[in-house]
């Protein structure tokens, strides 16, 4: 059965303590008159995936951008391994929606970006943005322009870019939103793998529901006006199934299932 | 077939100097010389280098111009772009130059700095100065937000951002922006050469008209158009190499 | 730009403008820059002279006539190079290369062959304005979706029908847009032409304020023409937005 705690306070994981990787306190956030969020608390466990789903407007990327420093909350603060955090730091990365690749610049040089701004040597970033294009897939493509991408490979390019300044927060902005189905398909496959392996913390925005049951390993439900934390979901028996068997375990259906009936009644 | 837009171009071309040249012999007006008249007193020119002494004292001022107003143009321009308040204190100024017929302060100019290459020199800056600041201070403000937001969240600093983000983002724009202002620069300064004194290739078709040589006035115009087009179209050219899916790619498809 | 929470109109720096230019006028820095207010006065008084109507009266016929013709000729032609590749093909390169001439140097061809006087002007306001009128007519009637000839096709529009109910507004857009930046370039050729041609309109104003340095006279008039030419930009902008709602939908 799957773990639920209903509630909307503290977001505590109930008794199996994790370790915390990134957590949130009464953040509230206003643009002008409009309420994105509203004293809301949440806490990511390290090496974990977690995601945020939600209708939209219920300032699910609001608050990926509040964690990484590209927005400053109106009250509350976030921690991220026990540092309050004030602004982007080198201990978050950022996967964007729509890849936020620099059109001029070639694959090898995109990848290398952000160790570029830290002042790393060229020889030295280019070696180590040449060994994640070649985990992403992508080898070959090193001094391809974006333009010459299919959308799949541009967000693998978005996504070595994230993980070669070696950071352990990954923050995904609805990555997969913009590329095919069959990519997306692929793509949350090799997230799996990618959480499994890199011990890095996932917080993972998405509007999809089956891709959040598929990938996480706790689910937040944020619902919007007022924003509040409504559940959170920790899927238990069928992370460990294989990728190919997820889709048909039945705890996977039920959580799809009873997601979406406490969604629905916000769908227009 | 082997190159239909190439033949439809010299066919083009064949069609309108034809017509000149017909035009010519009718003829429409005692001065309207024929195609092939005017072509023979460009050569000529050509030739005893009255043309390249022209030139040479045509461009001076067109040259010195366009520097000027492409580096505090575009300078301008970032400034306008990036910050809010420049914004408002300086773009009403350049909107209403761009929409203005600037060339009514020549007399003043004139009048105020005389008839030397100063003026000449300002002629040319006013024409290409404003399209090169609006185009540069909307290229800045319209970098997409994504790209800047990733920079910041990579730790870039605010002058990271600028020199490594905002500025090649624009500069597709702005190189389009130089290009109309070169081309209004071109307006300038034969403006200026036809207004102010005659001077280089103005002073050919002016003397040319006053003793009534209307072929090497028509072969002066000729030149001067043809160069700025082949400049224009060069640049043109240029931008397309340099910048190419420099504009594609932002697109999530 | 806000200040103090208030947001500030667009234009209202204009005003900060005015008043370094009447600090500048007071000092005595320059006699070419007289003081804004002696500017404004001169206006009023300008405004009711003869010589200034005369000159607004023979400036506003030549712009008109001139952008007329120029409409005139410059949709009809875009449209059938976008509708006829051959024509296209043809027209095209010369299109491309007026846009982008210096046309002052023509101005004294024209002069020849048309007098020194009003026709010339108006031919070349005609001249500044068609070339961006006939290039956008052509892009508007080239963009019209595929979908939308098919459906006019498929409903039965006879050929008329389809141009007049669809095609037209379809490209509407950018033939507004064309002739919106071609009246802009038509303010500026009427302006041109009457310096180069100076014994009409401002041209013929001009020459003689400076001639009995009359700066206050000179700004006055230049006040009044970039006014004008501004507020006639506006409008159009405006009327542009007002039809072209939904340009970006289609």
């Amino acid at each position: 059965m799957p773990q639920t705690s209903a509630e909307t306070g503290t977001g505590a994981t109930e008794d199996t303590a994790f370790e915390i990787a990134v957590s949130t306190r009464n953040i509230s956030k206003n643009f002008g008159d409009v309420e994105a969020l509203n004293d809301l608390s949440l806490e990511f466990p390290l090496g974990q995936l977690t995601s945020l789903l939600g209708p939209s407007g219920c300032g699910k990327t609001t608050l990926l951008k509040i964690i990484a420093g590209l927005l400053e909350p109106t009250s509350g603060e976030v921690e991220v391994n026990g540092q309050k955090v004030t602004g982007p730091g080198p201990d978050r990365a950022f996967v964007f929606q729509d890849f936020a690749l620099l059109p001029w610049a070639s694959v090898i040089r995109n990848v290398a970006f952000g160790l570029e701004l830290r002042g790393v040597a060229r020889s030295e970033r280019e070696a180590v943005a040449e060994s994640y294009i070649k985990q992403v897939g992508l080898a070959g493509f090193e001094n391809a322009y974006p333009h010459e991408l299919s959308g799949g490979m541009r967000q693998r390019v978005g996504l070595a870019r994230a993980l070669a300044v070696d950071a352990e927060v990954l923050l995904m902005d609805e990555p997969f939103s913009a590329v095919d189905e069959q990519t997306r398909r692929k793509f949350q496959e090799d997230l799996l793998g990618l959480v499994q392996n890199q011990n890095k913390t996932f917080i993972f925005v998405t509007h999809s529901i089956e891709e959040a049951v598929y990938v996480s390993d706790q689910v937040a439900i944020l619902l919007p006006r007022p924003s509040r934390v409504s559940e959170i979901i920790r899927p238990s028996s069928f992370r460990g199934k294989g990728v190919d068997n997820i889709r048909r375990d039945p705890e996977y259906l039920d959580i799809v299932d009873e997601i979406w009936t406490s969604l629905r009644r916000y769908v227009e | 077939m082997m190159n239909r837009s190439l033949t439809l171009k010299v066919l083009s071309a064949v069609i309108l100097f034809g017509a000149w040249e017909i035009a010519g012999h009718i003829p429409v007006s005692f001065a309207f010389p024929t195609f092939l008249e005017s072509m023979g007193a460009l050569m000529r020119m050509m030739g005893d280098g009255t043309m390249l002494d022209a030139y040479a004292e045509t461009l001076r001022p067109l040259a010195v111009g366009i520097a000027i107003s492409a580096f505090l143009g575009i300078a301008l321009g970032i400034w306008v772009g990036l910050s809010r308040f420049f914004d408002w204190l300086f773009s009403p100024i350049f909107i209403v130059m761009q929409a203005a017929p600037l060339a009514a302060l020549i007399p003043l100019l004139v009048l105020a700095y005389g008839i030397g290459l100063t003026s000449k020199v300002l002629v040319v800056c006013i024409m290409a100065m404003p399209v090169i600041v609006l185009n540069t201070a909307g290229a800045v403000r319209n970098t997409p937000d994504s790209i800047k937001e990733m920079g910041r969240s990579y730790l870039a600093t605010d002058l990271d951002v600028i020199l490594k983000i905002i500025i090649p983002a624009a500069s597709p724009v702005i190189f389009a922006g130089l290009r109309l202002g070169i081309s209004a620069g071109f307006i300038g300064a034969i403006l200026a050469e036809l207004k102010i004194t005659p001077t280089g290739v103005g002073d050919i078709i002016t003397y040319s008209r006053s003793i009534a040589d209307y072929p090497s006035m028509y072969a002066a115009i000729f030149s001067i158009i043809l160069l700025a087009v082949l400049f224009l179209n060069l640049l043109e050219r240029i931008e397309a190499v340099l910048f190419k899916g420099n504009q594609r790619g932002y697109a999530s498809d | 730009m806000t200040l103090l929470g208030y947001r500030l109109p667009g234009m209202s720096s204009l005003i900060i403008w005015g008043l370094l230019w009447e600090t500048v006028g007071q000092s005595g820095l320059t006699f070419f820059i007289p003081p804004l207010s002696e500017v404004v006065a001169t206006l009023f008084s300008v405004i009711g002279t003869d010589a200034f109507q005369k000159a607004l009266a023979e400036t506003a016929y030549a712009f008109f006539v001139g952008v007329l013709s120029a409409i005139c000729i410059g949709i009809p032609t875009g449209i059938l190079m976008g509708k006829n590749r051959l024509l296209d093909e043809l027209l095209l390169p010369w299109v491309n290369v007026f846009l982008s001439a210096p046309l002052t140097a023509l101005v004294p061809v024209l002069m020849v062959l048309f007098g020194f006087g009003m026709r010339a002007i108006i031919i070349t306001t005609t001249l500044f304005a068609i070339w961006i009128i006939i290039l956008n007519a052509r892009a508007g009637v080239k963009q019209i979706n595929r979908s939308l000839v098919d459906m006019a096709r498929s409903f039965g529009a006879s050929p008329i029908d389809a141009f007049f109910k669809v095609y037209l507004w379809a490209a509407l857009p950018e033939i507004l847009g064309g002739i919106r930046i071609g009246i802009i370039r038509a303010v500026k050729g009427v302006i041109i032409g009457q310096l180069l041609i100076s014994i009409v309109g401002f041209g013929a104003l001009f020459e003689l304020y400076a001639a009995n340095f009359l700066m206050g006279h000179f700004w006055a008039v230049l006040i009044v023409l970039f006014a004008l030419a501004f507020t006639i930009s506006e409008i159009l902008a405006y009327l542009e937005r007002r039809v072209s709602y939904y340009a970006a939908k289609r």
